[in-house]
């Protein structure tokens, strides 16, 4: 049960080239916006094997937000597509897991987008602090 | 006879796969029961419960256990044999990862129960029985183990000292894992008996896989026939071979089956389906959301497929309680 209270812990895996200058934007542009998600930076959105999305919600996460690239606009080519793949199969083995579609996005926004950063992690946030902790079941 | 070191087999939630597996060794099994004294297996042997509870503790020299735990009798069980044992071995898929019973994970033991008691077409129960961890008739009190809601590995339970993987594990791997055992010749606690190699590295089929893999459609043995020489992923089949550990001697691919991961994940992975699920992902075609999700449409069963041997040692271990399937 979702209490008044509650804070929801989103790990945020944000793109070198792309998500991660955008939050930068977002700080020097002084847009505020929830401290939930502390920002994770890999190199690229294909870098983010979907072990670490799983490791975040065994280590107590709530939430795991990946940042990347634009279609066509990734510093490696190929790599956003393949985090596209990888997501949207990950998304269909968390479902059978039973974890809400809330917790778990995919987000293109570019290194001009800071104000999208702002957004999304605001939405993000407050969606999970009405559903609630994500409770990992224990071995 | 006394000097001979003691060995102990055990089954939990298993298949009798891994009893097999060890007559598998054939006349090796003669050399076996030379050099060891076997003081407990069910499925060839008459030695009750309170045989191993009678015996000093610490007097067993190795408990080979296979199956996953299931029930409250494999917990008690797999317990006595931990403080009897010096060494134990998690022997097979089930111990070492939860293997196919635990697929289970994705329900709920109240699921379970219903599939089974109720909704099975061939089961008549009107009036709804269940199995029942008491039932007292005519001043009797008959008692059930309990059903747990999730299975577990061996290690998930007790401390295990060795992992013997596989569905089942092979003559060859069993035998080294014995020789390894009376020789003393064993390597760091807690490692898995098999090489720490992906099957693709040493797949028969290895040098038809192509340089760079692109599948648009997704195969299944249901529904095609597979070439026989050529690399699974190559024709569009889901095989685990990149995320799964060597030592099985490729018997399904030998058998055109592509492999399914049984032998678990090299020592580096800690989630065998999510970093299968990983390079899979990576080798489909499609960059528009529409193409994947038509092509992701061809898994019907991803958790199931990804994770058949390891969902319960998977980083989530099951499906959250109270979410509808």
């Amino acid at each position: 049960m979702a209490t008044a209270t509650f804070e929801p812990r989103i790990v945020a895996f944000f793109c070198n080239w792309c998500t991660y200058t955008a939050s930068d934007l977002a700080g020097t542009a002084r847009l505020a916006y929830e401290p939930n998600a502390p920002v994770i930076r890999v190199m690229c959105s294909g870098r983010v094997d979907p072990q670490f999305v799983l490791k975040a919600f065994e280590q107590g996460a709530d939430g795991v937000l990946v940042g990347g690239c634009h279609p066509g606009d990734c510093h490696y080519q190929e790599g956003n597509y393949k985090a596209l793949r990888r997501f949207r199969l990950l998304k269909r083995v968390l479902t059978q897991f039973g974890v809400d579609d809330e917790r778990v996005r995919l987000e293109w926004i570019s290194a001009s987008e800071g104000d999208r950063v702002q957004h999304v992690v605001n939405e993000m946030t407050n969606q999970l602090r009405r559903l609630g902790p994500w409770q990992q079941a224990r071995s | 006879m006394a000097d001979k070191p003691k060995v102990a087999f055990y089954w939990c939630a298993s298949c009798g796969g891994c009893e097999e597996a060890v007559v598998d060794l054939n006349e090796t099994i003669l050399t076996v029961v030379g050099a060891v004294d076997i003081v407990l297996w069910p499925v060839a042997m008459d030695f009750k419960k309170h045989d191993i509870e009678a015996m000093p503790d610490q007097s067993i020299a190795v408990a080979f256990i296979n199956g996953a735990v299931r029930m409250s009798e494999q917990e008690e069980w797999v317990h006595l044999l931990r403080r009897k044992a010096q060494m134990v071995v998690a022997f097979g898929s089930c111990a070492h990862l939860g293997g196919i019973p635990g697929l289970a994970n994705l329900n709920t033991g109240a699921e379970v129960f219903d599939t089974c008691y109720r909704d099975v077409q061939s089961v008549e129960n009107t009036a709804g029985t269940r199995p029942q961890l008491k039932f007292v008739i005519d001043d009797h009190t008959l008692a059930l183990p309990e059903f747990f809601d999730s299975v577990k590995s061996l290690d998930q339970v007790i401390d295990v000292d060795y992992y013997l993987p596989g569905c089942a594990p092979p003559a060859d791997l069993i035998w080294g894992a014995i020789q390894a055992i009376l020789t003393g010749a064993l390597p760091p606690k807690g490692a898995v008996l098999s090489p720490n190699k992906a099957a693709c590295d040493v797949c028969p089929r290895k040098d038809s896989k192509p340089d760079k893999i692109e599948i648009a459609e997704i195969k299944r043995v249901a529904t095609h026939i597979a070439d026989p020489e050529t690399c699974f992923l190559a024709q569009g089949f889901v095989c685990m071979g990149p995320a799964t550990r060597s030592g099985c001697g490729s018997r399904c691919v030998e058998g055109n089956m592509p492999c399914r991961g049984c032998f678990g994940p090299m020592d580096e992975v800690y989630d065998q389906g999510a970093k299968f699920l990983s390079a899979f992902a990576s080798i489909l075609s499609p960059k528009d959301e529409a193409g994947i999700e038509r092509l992701l449409d061809q898994i019907p069963d991803p958790a199931g497929t990804f994770y058949r041997f390891s969902l319960p040692t998977s980083l989530l271990h099951r499906r959250k309680s109270g979410v509808p399937v």
